[in-house]
């Protein structure tokens, strides 16, 4: 086991990124002309980082599997974006939002980066009202701002319940610029099935052309990868149905290490599964825990009642609900972070509390909040003695002005009224905060192979806050990999075209194509869905929300023989070449087959319970999670060395000078 | 400016301006026309002064004529255009989902009319222009009236005109506020024009059935 | 539910392509639509045959990758909806249902129920940005004042997810909803308004070059948007379009 070099810079933490940039390695607007940057990966990570890169003036090949950069799953992110602004005076500043989020991370990240971040988040803002981006205003024309789980200010700046689609938007009119100007060459329905080493530097990509089905080759001086989580791997998650982690994985397998793959992010607030044929799950942003009150009953007489169909939710007086989370966390109460809200869930379901013929389902109840809203616009509006009716018609309409498209889309999906009867909401998986391994410069492990936004594991520890995603996303490729990729491509101004003709670029074609030709030839008989399915219920029922050794070595070992089977007996029909989403599908799946063991093995490893993490044997007496600072305050790297379970660990120590390790309480 | 009537937007802005020039004619044709219903006399006035002023004969009537001409022409080339945006056509089509009857079928209301205004051409406008710049017959103040009743006694004419004047409605419904739109007026005062095109679209085209039938039946 | 689909198959651009027809069986009404589609696609290739290739993403509405021309309307039956959010319950048991692409010339059909719809990054590329570096390095973002009206309107053009619904439901395949929201979202705000003129005219000039019909206010588009983008957009572009015509 070797420690890892997170090459932090010196000095005290308020100045380490301002003195590195002053003395980083800077590449002439010249030279920029002559070196190329692959982007893979258009979100909000991608996207910027693209726009940025041509901007500055490199030669920009950005992919996308969509038909267009703007239908990254970055774009379905709803209720905001964090930035330490303190527009609201309420106490808000760079320190606070840093310290928020490293505990909000139970202090499983580095605390460099996220000073950074929380740094530059104020720019992203700046940033992105230029870009045109319509934030929320209030009625003085100034950015209106939100509160979000885990935090006590209100620093979210928010466009409705589609922050990230008019965040994705901006980042995409800043790369459809640079498209115009030529200076990014976009590739859309094209996908990454390898990255190329030459020299143990990455140098290109072998990517596929979705329409046409033909293998192409791209080279450059360096390779940007931007292409998110891999929340998919459970089958089930809120992700897009063609997020995937091929990218990523191709990489660790070509030598860039993977770091955290155990933490996942389940967000508490998702509509439950209704069904086998369920495709993926919805989620309902967290902003609607600002209002909302989530409860159970308290009695199981009660839960079985509601199960029946004999008793309706609203029909059960106050005395007979649980309120759990205001229960066991008066101070945060409905917005405690995502980790616990979602473990809180999932205690209730499991004795017996859930409220929908699953069983696993809690209501979040917003009765309250119309009738709180209602009587203060009867007061504004100066309607003395309102009558019961005329609050809740008052009282909708705020809630309808600050969640409608949310509310209206969980009517579509359910067939239920929100307004008149508490939603059914269940967690689900939703992030990921593990990824490549990088450092400081967002570099993985391989020399010139970068990583930023989801993909990456640095920022967010072992659970993220909300409206931290998209922050993250836009300050990795705005703010910080455009000065630190300078550094390292200093290097390259007399490089010259990286040639495409080599023979490392004909081995990595060669293995994309073997693999290929394998799927369409191989004469078997299952879908590659019913793997995929397969796949998933072991990685939610072993290694989901709670965790045990039992359970994650079990999980290992049938996750090993799923992906026997799929490699003897999977069914992919059609060519090669032509459009084919079969074939996509089954290589994305290979790949999430090898990356759920290494997942479970990571759980295994970690003997602790932090954030997403949960292990059983290591909890409190209340059930809550318990940390173990001295033995696992540290990233996990794992390293490939020919097979996921014979992956080697490598460490990376965390140290916190700045915050003081402490149990993460939000009683 | 020079480009604006090559593109998309600047031939629907020409559309629409042309519809308001006839949304106009029509007015003062109706108001000229309504007065038979009432007296003989002021209608044979206004008619003579339709007919012999040379500013209306030799300066509105071409431009009338070139408006027509324009609104017809122009609403073909779109209409071609726009069939081939298509390309494949659908095999199932269901247009009366999201939009009215009338403003599908534009083309089809405004060949109606067409057809219309061929026959009244042939009706009132070449009689006229023939008494008057051909043959060049002396001015009688007074004829306008005994031909106008004289055109309404066959009850295939009235059938057309009357058939005509419906497709008409049909065309102003959806056009009336169509035209406002395509200008770029869409605002708080939409509601009003929606209304008034409404009221304008029935009244017009009732107005000239009625004289039609009128004509008709007391002759 | 048991259904008879008739799908648009064809398998490449150059391919004429035909409706076949299909049988499903067991569906619930809880299923969205393309839930549908995958038990369909599960059992042909359970039988050796090709799935129908159709374009979907992020199944909860907002990515617009999913299209589909359903009974003769975009996304279907229901309003204010994608593909991938309508749900069974809108049909009945025995139901025939017609699935057919996005149809336009500026959309050429790449396989089955697939179109290519980049005529529309096109038109974006022509203008649809405001020329600001990215460095961060603007005036604080509390420094441009943007009133409560202005800023919700853009937003509300600015919610167009650019899926095509507005060509396909068109019986001009018009592409004006589309550019008119991109168009009325940077006219209504200040940042915007430097470059407006240049703006409208190269956007309009790109989707003329694209094969686009015109728009002829049937308001087909607005109501099949499934984020409800309004006609008022047209009517912004119009001027807006007028305005810069005028100054040249």
């Amino acid at each position: 086991m070797t420690t890892l070099n997170s090459k932090v810079p010196q000095g005290p933490i308020k100045d380490k990124w301002t003195s590195y940039k002053d003395k980083i390695n800077l590449v002439n607007p010249a030279n920029k002309r002559s070196i190329d940057v692959i982007v893979v990966g258009t979100g909000l990570a991608g996207g910027s980082a693209a726009a940025t890169l041509a901007e500055l003036g490199y030669n920009v090949k950005a992919f996308a599997y969509q038909d267009s950069p703007r239908r990254a799953h970055s774009i379905a992110a709803q209720g905001g974006i964090n930035a330490a602004k303190n527009y609201q005076g309420d106490g808000d500043s760079v320190y606070r939002l840093f310290y928020d989020t490293v505990k909000g991370g139970d202090y499983r990240s580095r605390e460099a980066n996220v000073y950074r971040l929380s740094e530059v988040s104020g720019n992203i803002i700046d940033q992105c009202v230029a870009q045109g981006v319509p934030f929320a205003r209030d009625y003085g024309g100034q950015l209106d701002n939100r509160s979000f789980g885990g935090v006590l200010v209100s620093r979210t700046f928010y466009a409705k319940g589609q922050t990230g689609q008019q965040l994705l938007l901006g980042a995409y009119s800043a790369m459809n610029r640079q498209i115009a100007r030529g200076k990014i060459e976009m590739y859309n329905r094209h996908e990454m099935l390898d990255v190329v080493i030459v020299d143990g530097k990455a140098r290109g990509i072998i990517a596929r052309n979705l329409v046409t089905g033909e293998i192409e080759r791209h080279s450059a001086h360096a390779v940007v990868l931007a292409t998110g989580g891999y929340g998919n791997v459970y089958f089930l998650s809120t992700n897009a149905m063609g997020s995937n982690a091929t990218a990523a994985w191709k990489a660790h397998k070509k030598g860039a290490y993977f770091a955290n793959p155990c933490f996942t992010q389940i967000h508490p607030t998702c509509i439950p599964r209704s069904g086998d044929y369920q495709s993926k799950l919805t989620l309902m942003s967290e902003s609607l825990r600002n209002d909302g009150r989530i409860w159970v009953p308290k009695y199981e007489e009660d839960v079985m009642a509601i199960r029946e169909g004999k008793l309706k939710p609203t029909e059960l007086p106050e005395e007979k609900r649980d309120y759990y989370l205001e229960r066991r966390y008066p101070a945060f109460g409905n917005l405690v972070p995502r980790d616990v809200a979602s473990r809180a869930a999932k205690e209730r379901c499991d004795a017996g509390f859930g409220v929908n013929k699953t069983g696993e389902a809690v209501y979040l109840d917003f009765s309250s909040a119309i009738e709180r809203y209602g009587k203060e616009q009867a007061k504004i509006k100066g309607i003395h003695n309102p009558s019961k009716e005329k609050i809740i018609e008052l009282g909708e309409a705020v809630v309808e002005a600050k969640y409608g498209n949310l509310f209206q889309m969980y009517e579509k999906i359910v067939d239920e009224n929100p307004y008149k009867t508490p939603m059914m909401i269940y967690p689900a998986t939703h992030y990921t905060m593990g990824g490549l391994w990088v450092d400081y410069n967002l570099m993985t492990t391989v020399p010139g192979l970068y990583c930023i936004g989801e993909a990456n594991f640095s920022d967010h520890g072992a659970n993220r806050l909300g409206a931290s995603a998209l922050m993250q996303g836009l300050a990795d490729g705005y703010f910080v990999l455009p000065y630190t990729i300078g550094d390292y491509l200093s290097s390259d101004i007399r490089t010259g075209r990286i040639p495409n003709d080599t023979k490392e670029f004909e081995d990595a074609e060669k293995a994309v194509k073997e693999r290929l030709e394998f799927f369409v030839n191989n004469n078997g008989t299952n879908s590659v869905d019913y793997y995929h399915k397969k796949l998933g219920k072991v990685m939610w029922d072993k290694v989901g929300m709670a965790r045990n050794e039992k359970g994650l070595k079990e999980a290992i070992k049938e996750i090993q023989e799923i992906r026997d089977d799929f490699w003897k007996n999977v069914k992919v029909p059609g060519s090669m070449n032509e459009l084919n989403q079969e074939l996509e599908k089954a290589c994305r799946v290979a790949d999430f087959l090898e990356l759920g063991e290494l997942f479970a093995l990571d759980a295994l490893e970690r003997k602790e319970s932090c954030g997403g993490h949960f292990r059983e044997e290591y909890q409190t007496e209340e059930g809550e999670a318990l940390r173990d600072d001295k033995n696992f305050a540290y990233v996990s790297a794992w390293e490939f060395t020919g097979k996921p379970s014979e992956a080697k660990l490598h460490k990376e120590n965390l140290e916190f000078k700045d915050i003081e390790l402490k149990t993460r309480s939000y009683k | 400016m020079s480009g604006l009537f090559k593109s998309s937007i600047g031939r629907k802005i020409a559309m629409a301006l042309s519809a308001f020039f006839l949304i106009i004619f029509l007015l003062i044709h109706l108001t000229v026309n309504i007065t038979s219903l009432f007296s003989e006399e002021v209608f044979n006035q206004l008619s003579h002064f339709m007919g012999t002023n040379p500013l209306i004969q030799f300066g509105l009537q071409p431009v009338l004529i070139i408006g027509v001409v324009f609104h017809f022409v122009m609403g073909f080339v779109l209409e071609a255009k726009n069939k081939a945006s298509r390309g494949v056509s659908y095999v199932k089509y269901n247009g009366a989902a999201n939009a009215s009857w009338m403003s599908r079928n534009m083309i089809y209301s405004g060949l109606v009319i067409l057809a219309f205004l061929i026959l009244h051409f042939v009706d009132f406008w070449l009689p006229e222009m023939n008494y008057k710049y051909v043959e060049g017959l002396p001015e009688n103040p007074t004829r306008y009236f005994e031909e106008l009743q004289h055109k309404f006694m066959s009850p295939i004419r009235v059938g057309a005109y009357v058939v005509a004047f419906v497709l008409l409605a049909l065309h102003l419904l959806h056009g009336f506020q169509s035209a406002f739109q395509t200008v770029g007026c869409n605002n708080k005062y939409t509601k009003c024009v929606k209304s008034l095109g409404k009221w304008y679209s029935i009244i017009i085209p009732l107005g000239f059935i009625i004289i039609a039938l009128y004509h008709h039946f007391s002759h | 539910m048991n259904l008879t689909l008739h799908i648009w198959r064809q398998k490449g651009p150059q391919d004429k392509g035909k409706m076949v027809q299909y049988n499903v069986k067991d569906i619930s009404e809880h299923m969205s639509f393309l839930e549908m589609m995958d038990v369909l696609n599960e059992g042909l290739v359970a039988k050796g045959e090709e799935p129908v290739a159709f374009d979907h993403d992020c199944r909860e509405g907002i990515c617009g990758m999913c299209s589909l021309q359903i009974n003769g309307e975009p996304h279907g039956p229901d309003r204010g909806i994608t593909t991938c959010q309508l749900h069974m319950r809108m049909f009945k048991d025995g139901d025939s249902i017609y699935i057919e692409p996005f149809r336009s010339k500026a959309f050429p059909v790449i396989k089955d129920l697939i179109v290519d719809r980049t005529a529309f990054e096109r038109i974006q590329q022509a203008g649809g940005y405001i020329s600001v570096n990215t460095s961060g390095n603007t005036t604080d973002a509390n420094s441009i004042l943007i009133s409560k009206e202005a800023a919700d309107k853009a937003m509300d053009a600015a919610t167009c997810i650019g899926c095509g619904a507005c060509v396909a439901s068109c019986k001009n395949a018009s592409a004006m909803l589309f550019v008119s929201a991109k168009v009325s979202q940077f006219a209504l705000l200040p940042q915007g308004k430097v470059e407006a003129t240049q703006r409208v005219m190269n956007m309009v000039k790109q989707m003329d070059e694209e094969g686009f019909g015109n728009c002829t206010n049937t308001g087909a588009c607005e109501v099949e948007c499934p984020k409800g983008i309004s006609l008022e957009n047209i009517a912004r572009m119009n001027r807006e379009y007028l305005k810069a015509s005028i100054k040249g």
